[in-house]
């Protein structure tokens, strides 16, 4: 009813999307959020009660309309209210990376001058305190958790409770500005300003206004059919736009029910109590669930694991094809049919996968055999295509139409062109507003017609007009012989091997490619342990003889593949090394996305490099690292540098492709 | 019964009240073993106090004389200005006083949760039968004790591992099981047997940061042992130092870490 009184055409804010939920769906679960080991549960109705007793607790402190609210901290449903309310009272919800450090922070709050930071505990009230001196607009800090803030001085300082309570007090006196400021907002109204991670330079605050976000939401949803009674499990950074998305868009169109974990590590565990029916990951979690899988089979019982491997071989063999709605045999079904109760069930249950109707994974590449496996079990995992600047969607897979090396058709109204040097452009309802307070990085990536530079390299496929991905515009080079240089493409097939975490290709412009690699210490950790193998550090483990050997076995595969590919056979990695330290976020390596910041590491790491190419066998270097606290220290290392196999390649010179 | 005077404020803004306990000439023998000998020191309410020294200088018997599990042949232990007379394990409980133990003592076949509950024993009041048929009263009550013990398992940040069997866990994380157990009996007087002993750097800044939150939270009464000196001298208001039973240093931390005796005892002297 109340939908019908406000009409579609009301419905052009997230508050105002928020009280259609409250009136049409009162008594449907919006939040749940697992707190002393008991599921809290907050129906749409106590939700906006709770969420205007914040707005006015934030009109009594004094926030403007256009007055940026910083949120940091992990999801909670009160962080989510926290964005709402804010837009509610004219301001714009800026969320941070929670896991930024101190100087990280400094930078986004001083760019975009926030007056109101809301936080979620002590750890990154800490921060905002140490740099507030830097801040010449910052004025009031909300926080959530109590622990430890009590002898904290309070002038500046309030509990997130006491503004909802003092919001509730001064109801009489402040609800008239509330639903004044509430009605000014529109299509047109920024909803939210998300800080890209930037893997060069600076990060950019992408305005994206409410026609960006419903748009895409609403567009979204009609395409993969989501309902009310969706549940998601939101544990991805808030900051993050595919976060802000799924976690407030499509719930708050669709008036599903976000799910908020008790910690970031009891993931695991929340995801299998709440068994999600929509589910997004980035393909690192795919991987680790796997991974995880593999080895407590090694461990199970005989028969058990003669079953699993089984019906898993039986489940590669149709499964994906009974997914994709594809004809199966009478017999291949019913034995499918058996699995599924044996095996496939109870192992999705296990993983917290029972009801997923749709999943999505994103970000990067996913390993074919990864992605395969999810699906075989009958997961409608999929995979899209997206970035900020377009509010998440570019492109996505249509049910029945899912492959491993595409990312899938244009997403509903969005228009892609190729450019001329291959780039991808997309125009679409979702094509974000503006980088704030840049105008020419604004002008650099958006005409005057609203296209859009994605800054990545790719093509349409023949035939299925899907699109696949080659690598960032700008990483392609080429080599010094006239050969295309793409890194990514390269790295994603090393990644795809459970014990390399990370690899980095160099070779632009230089006679032949070497590549940096990164073990990944749970997968080669677990492997030194059931062979008996003694190690340290993970310093002392990476320069293992036996742990060079076997991811040499590695790049020799990779090499092979890679020179089927005539297009790319150039990129074969002659040598290598096993880095003495993971790339971290916090020595700026990578973004706080994990995207490796490649020009960085090619100035950091030059000597490595040097070596790699003059053909030393060894190399020894120091390493500055930064500690989580923000103190630095420095490694020592002697690397050994790896030869592997190259395969011949393929004569003819690729230009004319 | 506080003997309130010499309560003061400390730097971080804590107030310190009087003394909760105090140990007047203390002297244990095992046989023919002076483990203690005329040592006096005082805990007051709300500080934490340390207990340092060299291997077999006497700190555990120490802390087994404060928690009443072995009774001085010489000297008294007076509790809240009262001298305490022999007493089984669950009346030291009772009387708010719990601890955590050098090498650890939990139910390794038991979850992290029940191990936590049983720390709650003290506070359970009805009996086995009602207990097995978990009807109405029983009920309620585990209820109740389970919240406390949710709230302790929220604040040492152990969530993740509710369910685990003690024994998968590695040797850091039983030890924050074991502090979770002992605060569960929401004690007066905390005593913790060298809670840092085999962690590696960062584990022992988690248990530092734990210590110092329980401290501060809920105004527990803290009196440690320890080894890491750099440790004991940053979490500490006054150390005690012991060498060979005997007591040679009593302050605080700048005081002890400038007394003649203690740099002696810990780093040696020559004979020459």
């Amino acid at each position: 009813m109340a939908q019908m009184q406000m009409g579609a055409e009301g419905l052009r804010s997230l508050p105002a999307l928020l009280q259609r939920n409250a009136a049409q769906y009162a008594n449907a679960p919006a939040y749940r959020e697992k707190e002393f080991g008991i599921w809290q549960c907050w129906t749409w109705a106590e939700a906006a009660k709770e969420i205007e007793a914040l707005a006015l607790g934030l009109l009594n402190l004094g926030v403007n309309e256009g007055d940026f609210v910083a949120i940091i901290g992990r999801n909670r449903p009160y962080l989510y209210w926290s964005m709402v309310a804010a837009q509610a009272v004219g301001a714009v919800p800026v969320p941070l990376y929670q896991d930024a450090v101190a100087e990280e922070m400094a930078y986004v709050l001083g760019h975009c001058g926030a007056r109101f930071v809301i936080v979620g505990d002590q750890e990154q009230a800490d921060k905002v305190i140490e740099i507030q001196d830097q801040l010449h607009q910052f004025e009031h800090m909300i926080y959530l958790d109590p622990r430890g803030m009590r002898k904290y001085d309070h002038t500046r300082l309030h509990q997130f409770s006491h503004v909802q309570d003092q919001g509730r007090a001064a109801r009489d006196e402040l609800i008239g500005e509330l639903t004044a400021r509430q009605a000014k907002l529109d299509y047109d109204s920024t909803c939210v300003m998300l800080y890209t991670s930037g893997t060069t330079g600076k990060p950019k605050g992408v305005v994206l206004s409410n026609r960006n976000v419903i748009q895409s939401a609403k567009n979204s949803a009609e395409f993969d059919n989501l309902t009310q009674a969706e549940n998601i499990l939101s544990y991805l950074p808030m900051a993050w736009v595919g976060d802000f998305i799924f976690s407030i868009g499509q719930a708050y169109w669709c008036g599903f029910c976000v799910n908020c974990p008790e910690s970031a590590d009891t993931m695991m565990t929340d995801l299998r109590e709440i068994g999600p029916t929509y589910f997004f990951a980035p393909p690192r979690v795919f991987e680790g669930q796997l991974t995880n899988v593999m080895i407590r089979m090694e461990d199970a019982s005989a028969l058990k694991r003669k079953m699993f491997h089984y019906f898993l071989a039986h489940a590669k063999k149709v499964g994906g094809d009974i997914l994709d709605g594809r004809s199966v045999g009478l017999l291949d079904r019913a034995k499918y049919a058996l699995g599924n109760l044996l095996v496939y069930g109870p192992l999705k249950d296990t993983l917290g996968y029972g009801r997923i109707r749709v999943g999505y994974t994103a970000g990067e590449a996913i390993g074919p055999e990864i992605f395969d496996f999810y699906r075989s079990l009958g997961i409608n995992l999929k995979q899209l295509y997206g970035q900020t600047e377009a509010t998440v969607f570019i492109t996505v897979q249509p049910d029945g139409e899912v492959r491993a090396d595409t990312v899938g058709v244009p997403a509903p109204e969005v228009e892609i062109k190729i450019g001329d040097n291959g780039e991808i452009y997309y125009r679409s309802p979702g094509t974000f507003v503006e980088y704030y307070n840049n105008p020419e990085s604004t002008a650099s990536t958006k005409d005057a017609e609203g296209w859009v530079a994605t800054g990545d390299a790719g093509f349409f496929e023949e035939g299925s007009g899907h699109l696949r991905i080659i690598d960032r515009a700008k990483d392609v080079g080429k080599m010094a012989d006239g050969a295309m240089f793409a890194p990514k493409y390269v790295e994603n097939k090393l990644k795809f091997y459970p014990d390399i975490l990370e690899a980095v290709l160099f070779g632009n412009g230089r006679d032949r490619c070497v590549a940096f690699i990164n073990i990944d210490l749970t997968a080669v950790g677990n492997w030194a342990e059931r062979n008996n193998i003694a190690y340290a550090s993970y310093q002392e483990l990476a320069g293992h003889p036996q742990v060079l050997a076997s991811i040499r076995e590695h790049v020799n595969e990779v090499n092979k593949s890679v020179a089927e590919d005539p297009m790319l056979s150039g990129c074969q990695v002659h040598r290598f090394v096993v880095l003495h330290k993971e790339l971290d976020a916090d020595d700026g390596e990578m973004t706080r996305t994990r995207k490796v910041r490649r020009r960085i590491v090619e100035e950091k790491f030059a000597d490595i490099i040097n070596a790699l190419y003059d053909g030393s066998e060894k190399v020894s270097t120091v390493t500055e690292v930064t500690y989580e606290d923000g103190r630095k220290g420095s490694i020592r290392a002697t690397l050994t540098i790896v030869d592997a196999e190259v395969q011949p390649v393929a004569a003819q010179k690729v230009a004319a492709e | 019964m506080l003997d309130n005077t010499g309560s003061y404020v400390t730097e971080d803004g804590r107030t310190i009240g009087g003394v909760v306990m105090e140990m007047k000439n203390i002297t244990l023998r095992f046989g023919g073993v002076v483990a203690i000998k005329d040592i006096s020191f005082d805990i007051r309410e709300g500080e934490i106090r340390a207990i340092i020294g060299p291997n077999g200088a006497g700190k555990s018997s120490m802390l087994n004389v404060i928690s009443g599990f072995y009774v001085p042949q010489e000297g008294e232990v007076l509790f809240h200005g009262k001298k305490r007379p022999p007493m089984k394990p669950f009346e030291v409980a009772r009387q708010g006083i719990a601890r955590t133990f050098q090498n650890i003592a939990l139910f390794e076949g038991m979850s992290v949760l029940d191990n936590v509950m049983t720390g709650r024993l003290n506070y359970m009041k009805t009996g086995l039968f009602a207990q097995a048929l978990w009807k109405g009263k029983a009920e309620a009550e585990e209820t109740a004790n389970r919240e406390v013990v949710e709230k302790i398992i929220d604040f040492l940040e152990i969530q993740h591992i509710r369910k685990t069997p003690v024994a998968r866990l590695p040797y850091g994380l039983k030890k924050r099981v074991e502090l979770a157990r002992a605060l569960a009996a929401e004690p007066k007087l905390l005593l913790l047997d060298e809670p840092m002993a085999g962690m590696n750097v960062e584990e022992k800044e988690d248990m530092s940061r734990f210590i110092l939150d329980v401290n501060d939270e809920f105004g527990t009464t803290i009196a440690l042992i320890e080894h890491d000196m750099g440790v004991v001298m940053d979490l500490s208001d006054r150390v005690v130092v012991m060498d060979y039973g005997k007591k040679i240093g009593d302050g605080t931390p700048d005081e002890v870490r400038n007394n003649q005796d203690v740099i002696d005892a810990y780093l040696g002297v020559s004979h020459d």
